[in-house]
């Protein structure tokens, strides 16, 4: 009842005296009755619109992938060291091979008196950098290569998100105090 | 709206505003319930929480222009939880020219995902870090190819969906004619799979599937692959293994696991794919 009231006074009021709020909005109602665009439309035949498309996925870019993702999993991830190790060890057992066998021809001397005696003669600190520089991609290999083996088993536990996270840290830790134990201990 | 009301209520608020006018409130058409909610917190007088927001910007009518990334500062008092609320404000206050896929804002659509701060989450899942002052980091999913701004071109990936063939294959009739049955037991091996949404967060989280696209399926599509080699009622099992049979469209997988950290729906794809390829190993 109350609300009528006040609707009847309100129309009152507008009747007595015409409001310029009312008035404006009574134009506005009467523009917005038509329906305008502010943008053009063309027609497209679907062949047109198929050309436009073909010429759009030409230009279209790349989004940014290895340099935006999350360091943590792209360039400290256990997969892509196993393979850096891995083509590492084989590509310097190339390497080592060719150049053996090339050792005569050229006057080189590999043999493995000489490489023991040239290595014995070299300080501490740096015989140990060699030895770690060849004994961390071993250890990290074999450790991470556990890892893997588990998971082609598809063992459960091992793909919880934790887990994965966690135990890509320990081969880290592993294979780097394997490495030191290796070049200095042995 | 003003057509479905009576001639009186439509008469009533049409003289409303004689009694705001009164009461010496602003006038405002539409939008007040927004603007409300500013005004008192404005007026509660809690100090501004600012956030930068870095978006990624390519627009196709500008071709030769390079995509660039783009700043935007909001208030985080006045803004929703989730980034897709940020996302929202953004597009509707500052910059309506900012493009991304937004439908259910609850995690069940898969449209808004994208990578945020480095991990391709759905923004919609996705809280606004509030803590840390850094900016906030977004870009279209990974190594896919732009439409605009934040949305990705996934043609290909909804090809590679419809090439597993993923619906029941079937031979025989039911028994009693009328459903397929399963055991509960079989019923609970779907559990974890039946989930994904295919948001394409995991396959474009994945640097194998960003050097292979054209032939390797992607951790999603695998995932898909495995609930349907697994389902008790599909009878195609050995075709479905035979096709995944060749080096690129299963072992390009090399348990990089990236897939498994990003899923926005905690699945296991990773899981998933292990299981294939235990199955293909040992079974064959």
């Amino acid at each position: 009842m109350i609300a009528q009231r006040i609707g009847t006074t309100a129309l009152r009021r507008v009747a007595a005296k015409p409001d310029a709020f009312f008035t404006a909005n009574v134009a506005r109602l009467s523009v917005g009755a038509m329906q305008t665009r502010p943008v053009a439309t063309e027609r497209l035949t679907p062949a047109d619109a198929n050309s436009i498309l073909a010429k759009q996925r030409l230009n279209r870019p790349v989004s940014p992938h290895l340099e935006i993702y999350d360091k943590s999993q792209t360039f400290f991830g256990g997969s892509i060291w196993q393979r850096f190790t891995g083509a590492g060890f084989s590509g310097a057992m190339y390497v080592f091979g060719a150049s053996y066998l090339a050792a005569p021809l050229l006057g080189w001397h590999l043999e493995s008196a000489s490489l023991a005696a040239a290595m014995g003669a070299l300080p501490f600190a740096a015989k140990g950098a060699i030895k770690f520089l060849l004994a961390w991609p071993f250890t990290f290999h074999a450790v991470n290569g556990v890892r893997h083996l588990v998971f082609d088993f598809a063992v459960n536990s091992a793909f919880k998100r934790r887990t994965i996270i966690q135990s890509g840290w320990y081969i880290w830790g592993a294979s780097i105090v394997g490495g030191l134990y290796l070049a200095f201990f042995l | 709206m003003a057509a479905l009301r009576s001639t009186r209520s439509r008469l009533l608020g049409s003289a409303r505003p004689a009694f705001r006018l009164s009461a010496a409130a602003p006038v405002r058409g539409f939008a007040q319930l927004a603007d409300a909610a500013q005004e008192s917190a404005t007026a509660s007088g809690e100090p501004a929480k600012l956030k930068t927001f870095q978006i990624y910007r390519w627009n196709p009518d500008k071709p030769t222009e390079k995509p660039k990334m783009q700043n935007y500062t909001l208030d985080l008092n006045k803004t929703g939880p989730m980034v897709l609320d940020a996302l929202i404000r953004i597009k509707n206050e500052l910059d309506p020219t900012l493009t991304f896929r937004r439908s259910c804002r609850e995690g069940i659509c898969g449209s808004c995902a994208m990578n945020i701060n480095g991990t391709n989450t759905l923004a919609c899942l996705c809280r606004i870090p509030a803590e840390d002052s850094a900016d906030l980091k977004i870009y279209p999913l990974p190594h896919t190819y732009v439409v605009k701004d934040l949305v990705p071109d996934l043609t290909q990936f909804y090809k590679q969906y419809k090439s597993i063939k993923p619906y029941l294959q079937r031979d025989t009739p039911s028994p009693d004619g009328k459903e397929y049955r399963q055991s509960k037991a079989d019923r609970k091996k779907l559990d974890g799979l039946y989930e994904c949404i295919l948001c394409a967060c995991c396959s474009t989280s994945c640097p194998s599937y960003w050097w292979n696209s054209e032939e390797y399926l992607g951790p999603a599509i695998l995932l898909q692959s495995y609930r349907w080699l697994i389902d008790s009622r599909d009878e195609r099992t050995a075709q479905r293994k035979d096709a995944l049979n060749n080096s690129m469209s299963l072992y390009r997988c090399h348990t990089i696991l990236n897939c498994t950290r990003t899923c926005p729906k905690g699945l296991n794809p990773g899981l998933a794919i292990a299981e294939i390829k235990k199955e293909m190993a040992f079974s064959a």
